[in-house]
């Protein structure tokens, strides 16, 4: 391998690992702050890139479609945790799997009923739709470039939000006692209606970004969950930093297994992550 | 009869089998020619996907098999037609019992079924088993008709081998020397790529690197960055459903298209364009179909179907619409008599079926001797080029009966 190949294969593990930091980050909030394992987020991460696929044919515009595929998928989430989720909190974790678990054949089902079982696409947004030469025989999609530019600014964002504002301040004491931050007159409820609504527009948000440079077809939410499951795992579970890390670690493990041993490339990921748990129990970030 | 006799008692056994004998001959006096007159019907039993990934594959076969039947009055052979279906959500850990279901308490006298190749395996050894006559309308494991065959199984579809091999030939006939290939690591990837190796190594081509990644990856651009490091004469891929999609998109994109050509085995372009869009253009393909084949049976397939389904029919379509042609065939022949299997089967296995493909016999694997097409994408359309291989049959490795 030259030094070019290198560099690019670190260019697309980097890129890979970006856009798994994006889909796990939601997973990782919800359960790190609000304590809930949530299996239908890849359901989310589905829903949102069949939004794209809806709200670009409807309106016209991905650009367009891109913040009103955001709102629907807030006023998803905080129908989902009002509905339902609220009344599991202060059960066992078994409950939770079951019920995210039921939701997940339920969104199937819907996508079956509305979208059918077809295999879609949605076109690269205009602005961004051409590709830059980095060798002679190789270009590389503009859109995947942005792609891991919203993905940095978002995490950037994140990690804003949750260390730096009041209402981060809030979550975070929140996560650590819920009892006493309601006695402290804060309305937890709608604390963690927002955390949840958070996280189904993020799991959403990513669907909707990689749907122009993937494809949207059924069952693609369960694809991603197992993979967000390793990220937040690796990263310990409820941190932020953490799942980016450890987004980054697989984003480069994935793509150096499959060049150098495809062999045992559905493996890699998984031998990372057990090297790293038996290094640190908790997760690279986790607290004890 | 007459031995019954008041004076004399006899033993309770003889008493009963005397009387259900009575009873017997009383009951065939009377049915007898009611029976003639309307016998029972013909029970297929559909084992397909109706849910999943590949429910729309499982819809198309069930609809062009019923389409025949219809077409053929509703009865083949004489006898009428009546369905049982199972849902086999492509879940190969339920294959099993699904069949079993079938057989066993439906009673089928036919199974039609499925997509997935584990699921077929499953479903042929318990057909296998309990000697149900088989027909496969699409999953392509080789094995069905090679390793695992048998007398009572049919198969209307392909064997993963087969629409790949003749893509080698077409390769080193243009010059292609060095090939790279890449599939996701499962069965019916490696089963392809082992034929289009097998068709290009034949015809002096060479493939230099046989690139995978795991089933049902879609995250292709570490590979796309090999290849084009590599920089192989042109590549050859088999994937379907999303991942084809993802794909070709990602290909095109790379600019990758611009000196590496790629090409593949027909399920790379089948029921995805619309989705693939501009980057599918000129995409070259072999596969035992085309939607734009010419053939007046195509044509007026095509147009029944739409009829029917309001939908335009695809190759799963046809798979499934020949799948009903051989059982009419085999019917024909018996007059509807299923106990006369050894010559049902055998007139199955001798039939030349005129199917919207092209006409087709079987191979004494009992998998099609068909056509492979050379396609090429034009517009929203799979149009054919020319036959890349005439009546090619699969090499059914393994099979006993060949």
């Amino acid at each position: 391998m030259d030094a070019a190949t290198l560099l690019i294969q670190v260019l697309n593990g980097l890129q890979y690992g970006l856009l798994l930091f994006l889909i796990a980050s939601g997973l990782t909030l919800i359960f790190g702050i609000m304590g809930v394992i949530n299996l239908a987020h890849g359901s989310f991460y589905m829903i949102g890139a069949y939004l794209a696929f809806w709200l670009t044919g409807a309106l016209g515009n991905f650009w367009v479609a891109l913040p009103a595929g955001i709102a629907l998928a807030v006023v998803l989430g905080i129908a989902l945790e009002w509905l339902l989720i609220r009344h599991l909190y202060q059960r066992d974790h078994l409950y939770q799997v079951l019920l995210t678990y039921g939701l997940i054949l339920v969104f199937e089902e819907l996508r079956s009923l509305l979208f059918g079982d077809d295999v879609h696409g949605v076109t690269v947004p205009d602005p961004l739709n051409f590709s830059i030469r980095l060798t002679d025989t190789l270009s590389y999609p503009v859109y995947r470039l942005a792609m891991s530019a919203i993905c940095l600014a978002l995490a950037a964002g994140m990690y804003l939000l949750i260390a730096r504002t009041r209402l981060g301040m809030m979550i975070r004491a929140g996560s650590v006692n819920r009892d006493m931050v309601q006695a402290l007159g804060i309305n937890i409820g709608l604390l963690y209606r927002l955390v949840f609504a958070l996280g189904v527009a993020l799991a959403a948000f990513a669907g909707m970004l990689a749907a122009p440079a993937s494809s949207v077809f059924p069952g693609m939410g369960n694809q991603v969950l197992i993979i967000s499951f390793v990220v937040i795992v690796i990263g310990g579970l409820g941190s932020i930093k953490g799942a980016l890390v450890a987004a980054l670690l697989i984003g480069l493990a994935d793509v150096f297994g499959q060049v150098l041993l495809p062999q045992i490339s559905g493996m890699t990921v998984y031998l990372v992550m057990a090297a790293v748990l038996v290094w640190r129990p908790r997760g690279l970030f986790g607290s004890a | 009869m007459t031995d019954i006799d008041a004076k004399r008692a006899p033993s309770r056994r003889k008493f009963l089998k005397t009387a259900t004998g009575a009873a017997a001959l009383t009951a065939a006096t009377l049915h007898a020619p009611f029976v003639i007159a309307q016998r029972s019907k013909i029970k297929v039993g559909l084992m397909l996907p109706y849910t999943g990934t590949y429910a729309q594959l499982g819809i198309a076969i069930t609809d062009a098999f019923k389409l025949h039947v219809d077409e053929s009055g509703g009865a083949l052979g004489g006898r009428g037609i009546e369905y049982a279906q199972v849902d086999d959500e492509s879940e190969p850990a339920k294959a099993t019992d699904n069949a079993n279901r079938l057989v066993e308490r439906e009673k089928v006298d036919v199974l039609v079924g499925t997509v997935h190749s584990g699921v077929a395996m499953a479903m042929a050894k318990v057909a296998r088993e309990a000697g149900v006559l088989t027909i496969c309308p699409n999953a392509g494991a080789d094995a069905l008709t090679g390793a695992a065959c048998a007398p009572n199984i049919f198969r209307t579809s392909f064997s993963n081998w087969q629409p790949a091999f003749p893509m080698g030939k077409v390769l080193a006939d243009r010059g292609i020397k060095n090939v790279v290939t890449l599939t996701w690591k499962y069965a019916a990837g490696e089963e392809a790529i082992n034929g289009f190796k097998e068709g290009f190594t034949q015809a002096g081509g060479k493939v230099t690197k046989e690139l995978t990644l795991p089933f049902p990856q879609v995250e292709f651009q570490a590979l796309l960055t090999e290849i084009a490091s590599l920089k192989p004469d042109a590549v050859f891929v088999f994937f379907a459903g999303g991942g084809a999609v993802k794909f070709v998109k990602d290909y095109a994109a790379s600019g990758l298209r611009r000196t590496v050509p790629l090409f593949g085995s027909g399920f790379l372009t089948d029921g995805t364009l619309q989705a693939q869009g501009e980057a599918a253009q000129g995409l070259e393909t072999t596969l035992h179909y085309g939607d734009g084949l010419i053939l007046p049976k195509n044509l007026a397939f095509r147009e029944e179907y739409r009829k029917r389904t309001n939908r335009d029919a695809d190759v799963y379509a046809v798979q499934g619409y020949d799948a009903a042609q051989l059982l009419r065939i085999g019917l024909e022949a018996v007059r509807g008599d299923m106990k006369a299997k050894k010559h049902m089967i055998a007139a199955m296995g001798s039939a030349v079926i005129d199917s919207p493909r092209g006409k087709f016999t079987l191979s004494k694997s009992h998998n099609p001797v068909q056509d492979i097409y050379l396609r090429k994408v034009v517009g929203m359309e799979n149009k054919v080029e020319s036959v890349a291989y005439k009546a090619l049959a699969d090499p059914a490795r393994g099979c006993k009966m060949a």
